[in-house]
């Protein structure tokens, strides 16, 4: 299957579902990225990404240098933290952090200096062909490198873990299938170079021993750029032209479009042999591994109609989202929404004073015309666009059925974990019913129920465990008690023999004295009778 | 700058129910003009009582039920169920059979089941069975074709005397194709007897003028279709087996069953194909689920239609199948993404 693939450029498969939408990359791809010129405050999650939250290695009054590690990573899966530009820690505390919860967390906040002075780097350099994996992955470990697609899982972990799933194939995923956001398309046209040398990188940690680089074809300066850019390599690196349909990007269906391989339900790529990365994060790898430089920016996408000049900007993480609309022209008069990621996948800010984390891939400003109100929602007519729609092959009417009954068991039955939370059933449904919104309830619910029942059967372990051992004890003590008083019995018994023993004995000693006596007599007699010799 | 919040997909999509059903009654419309024409002005002057009835009752129940009345009304699914109630009547019927029907329709199958998407039963056939049981000589007697010799065409001033129940229904009508040959084969006539006799109730596909009607359904489905707004699936499967179990029989006995495309192409078995047994709420979700759906009212068809007591079926198998349906959507799930091949 791959073999076919082999150099061909526009091959492609194609999984069930998805939708075709307007996708709205112009706006923000009239002109080249700009590089977000300096805030003068940075707040910077412990958690920005998969695992536990890095450690702060700072305290609050420490003055610190542009790439400096600030926190290090936690029990694996983690990622370190580094200061985007040289300054000093005014508060370690919990903050407002950009979260579909809302909820605040513990964050490092960094008064820049406006000086920019970066710690020395100690990159790997241009011979990392020659260093061993084990000591790339372990430098790695510091680079505070995670998946920038979106899933912000660990890369030193994942790249870590690729040879014990004896990884063939490494999936580069250019698609960029939301509407709306440009970052990974930006970056591919302006730096396929270093991109192209990250993906070398990659398929050296990872032992992959081919590439596919799937990019949708909406995208053309972006294949371009990269295929010149792979060819120019040394590396088995294929770029795939694929259809642009919404959801292409979600790791499975584009897996499926380049490979007509599908993950199985409920395992990973790696259970294929497939390793998944984005184009944004092996850019990150290469600068990591060239300069030194660990994940202190990244490309972000400010865009919709809400901002005056929408703009791909390089921005720091941690950087005030206000600073970046400002930066995109500001807000028009008709902004009223502010959604961080794409309008299907993404979600709604409460206000701009959040700042920059490193999954932030888009920034989209809209007013009304753009996002609109959801009607008010009506009953399910049972229409099944929503089921044509599903790229994960779940029939969403029956589960948004299971999902107002809180039936887990038939939302079990049905797949609801299977669900990638993509958004087209809710797209195309006539009834503009939140079903994502359903499907988000249960899962939580069925994790909490499952968190619950686990609980449960802890406590029951427990009270079984005491039971048992209250058994164990009033058994011991029963036992022991048995057992003196089988002794006592034992002893009393031993006694009574000892008595008839005894009588035993004294007949016998009686007999014997009596038969003494007898012979006595006799022998007396005898002796008598001889005696009278 | 503060922002409200939403949950995400934050996009809208086009598509809204008064859409949808807008596409059906669109899909419907060629098929109702040609049937009017092809009989007479009582198909539509049926229609017309149906839907106003129709919204009347459905405005009534949700102002009982405590409901928003406007979106219930705007979503067309009262218009929808009244039309195709009204066109599986006979042309000529009285204005109480129409309400009576509706009434059961929407008040009974539609609304004391929960309203829109929460009925078990298909409204429109739950309303048609209601009457036909009710009142069989009415619903029996269709009008004769206008293309057709008949005894006498009805004038608009006596369809409005029918339309109040002053004139006898009977003095214009006649039994459809369907009725007829079942009431024949009964008499132990053959079928080319009953072919070659005079009253041409045959055409070259199915009856007489009911091909044509069957065609233009057929038509409607197929845009249906191209839209998206249907699936194939049931159609094809009810088609297809109705057309296998008459073919299997025709083979058999040319000379006592009716030849495949007779049943295909006479009766209900196009409208019901692509307008009755496709309605969504009340059929299976999956494909495959569809495709046994379609597949069972198909066998119920011609097995009521050969066998049983009446001439046509469709609305008996659709509201058995409806029966079968959750069933069968609760024991067949599709496999889904990553269960098919690794
Ligand atoms: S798209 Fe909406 S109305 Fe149609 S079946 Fe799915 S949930 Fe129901
Ligand atoms: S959100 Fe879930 S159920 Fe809806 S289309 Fe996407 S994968 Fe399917």
């Amino acid at each position: 299957m791959i073999s076919r693939l082999f150099n061909t450029r526009d091959t492609h498969f194609r999984f069930n579902g998805g939708i075709h939408l307007d996708d709205h990359k112009a706006e923000s791809t009239g002109q080249p990225s700009a590089e977000l010129s300096l805030s003068g405050q940075y707040t910077l999650p412990l958690r920005q990404h998969i695992g536990a939250p890095a450690q702060a290695l700072v305290s609050v009054g420490d003055n610190v240098l542009k790439g400096q590690l600030i926190a290090r990573p936690g029990a694996a899966p983690s990622a370190a933290l580094h200061a985007p530009t040289s300054g000093r820690i005014v508060a370690i505390d919990a903050r407002p952090v950009p979260h579909p919860s809302g909820l605040s967390d513990q964050c490092i906040v960094l008064e820049a200096d406006g000086e920019d002075r970066a710690t020395d780097y100690s990159p790997v350099g241009e011979d990392w062909p020659s260093r061993s994996r084990e000591e790339l992955l372990a430098a790695l470990q510091d680079s505070g490198i995670v998946g920038l697609g979106g899933a912000v899982f660990p890369t030193a972990t994942k790249l870590g873990s690729a040879r014990e799933w004896e990884v063939t194939t490494l999936i580069i995923n250019g698609a960029e299938c939301e509407p709306w956001i440009t970052c990974d398309q930006t970056l591919m046209q302006e730096n396929a170079a270093e991109i192209v040398r990250g993906i070398g990188i990659a398929l050296h940690l990872s032992g992959a021993t081919e590439c596919l680089v799937g990019i949708e074809d909406n995208k053309p300066a972006a294949i371009s750029a990269m295929s010149k850019a792979a060819k120019a390599s040394s590396y088995p690196i294929t770029v795939v032209s694929v259809p642009t349909l919404y959801p292409t990007g979600g790791e499975r269906q584009l897996i499926k479009v380049l490979t007509d391989k599908e993950v199985p339900a409920g395992k990973l790529p790696s259970n294929i042999g497939m390793l998944v990365m984005n184009v944004g994060t092996v850019y990150a790898l290469e600068r990591f591994i060239s300069t030194g430089e660990p994940l202190i920016t990244r490309m972000v996408t400010v865009t919709g109609d809400g901002v005056r000049a929408p703009q791909n900007f390089r921005a720091r993480i941690g950087t005030p989202l206000a600073d970046l609309i400002q930066a995109a022209g500001g807000y028009t008069a008709s902004a009223n929404r502010l959604t961080l990621g794409g309008p299907m996948m993404g979600y709604a800010l409460p206000d701009d004073t959040l700042p920059l984390v490193k999954a932030g891939n888009c920034l989209l400003v809209t007013s009304p015309a753009v996002l609109p109100e959801k009607p008010a929602a009506l009953p399910c007519i049972r229409c099944g666009a929503c089921a044509q729609a599903c790229p994960a092959g779940l029939l969403p009417q029956q589960l948004y059925w299971y999902s107002r009954a809180r039936n887990h068991e038939a939302l079990e039955k049905f797949a609801i974990n299977s669900c990638i939370e993509c958004g087209c059933c809710d797209y195309v449904c006539p009834s503009h019913i939140p079903l994502v919104h359903y499907f988000r309830f249960s899962k939580t619910d069925i994790r909490s129920a499952a968190e619950e029942s686990r609980k449960a059967d802890i406590a029951r372990q427990r009270h079984d465990a005491r039971q048992a051992r209250l058994d164990r004890i009033a058994a011991e003590k029963a036992a022991k008690l048995a057992a003196k008083k089988a002794a006592l019995a034992k002893k009393n018994a031993a006694a009574g023999d000892d008595k008839k023993d005894a009588i035993a004995q004294a007949l016998e000693r009686a007999k014997a004295r009596k038969a003494e006596l007898n012979k006595d007599d006799k022998q007396a007699g005898s002796s008598a009778e001889t005696g009278g010799n | 700058m503060q922002f409200a919040t939403r949950v995400s997909p934050h996009t809208v999509g086009p598509a809204s129910v008064n859409a949808v059903m807008r596409h059906v009654l669109v899909a419907l419309l060629p098929g109702t003009l040609l049937y009017g024409l092809l009989f007479n002005a009582g198909v539509w002057l049926n229609i017309l009582l149906a839907v106003v009835s129709a919204v009347a009752f459905e405005a009534l129940i949700l102002r009982l039920r405590g409901r928003p009345v406007g979106p219930a009304i705007g979503d067309l699914s009262a218009v929808l169920t009244a039309w195709l109630f009204a066109l599986a009547l006979p042309p000529l019927v009285p204005w109480w059979v129409i309400v009576t029907g509706v009434f059961f329709s929407i008040v009974i199958a539609k609304q004391l089941y929960g309203g829109l998407g929460f009925n078990p039963f298909n409204p429109a056939m739950v309303g048609y069975v209601v009457v036909l049981i009710s009142f069989p000589r009415q619903l029996t007697a269709w009008s004769v074709p206008r293309s057709l010799e008949s005894p006498q065409a009805p004038s608009l001033s006596q369809l409005w005397q029918t339309l109040w129940g002053q004139l006898p229904v009977d003095a214009f009508t006649h039994a459809t194709p369907l009725g007829a040959v079942k009431t024949a084969l009964t008499r132990n006539a053959t079928l080319s007897e009953i072919f070659s006799g005079a009253d041409g109730i045959g055409g070259w596909l199915g009856g007489h003028s009911w091909e044509l009607l069957a065609l233009t359904w057929l038509a409607g489905g197929i845009w249906l279709i191209r839209k998206g707004l249907i699936a194939w699936h049931i159609p094809a499967a009810f088609l297809g087996t109705l057309f296998s179990f008459a073919l299997f029989f025709y083979l058999i006995d040319s000379d006592h069953f009716l030849n495949p495309l007779f049943h295909l192409f006479s009766g209900a078995a196009m409208l019901g194909a692509f307008f009755i047994l496709t309605d969504p709420v009340t059929a299976p979700a999956s494909p495959r689920g569809k495709l046994l759906f379609g597949a069972g009212a198909g066998v119920l068809v011609y097995v009521i239609r050969t066998w049983g007591g009446y001439p046509d079926a469709v609305a008996f198998a659709v509201l058995l199948m409806n029966l079968c349906a959750p069933a069968i959507d609760y024991f067949y799930r599709p496999p889904v993404f990553g269960e098919r091949h690794g």
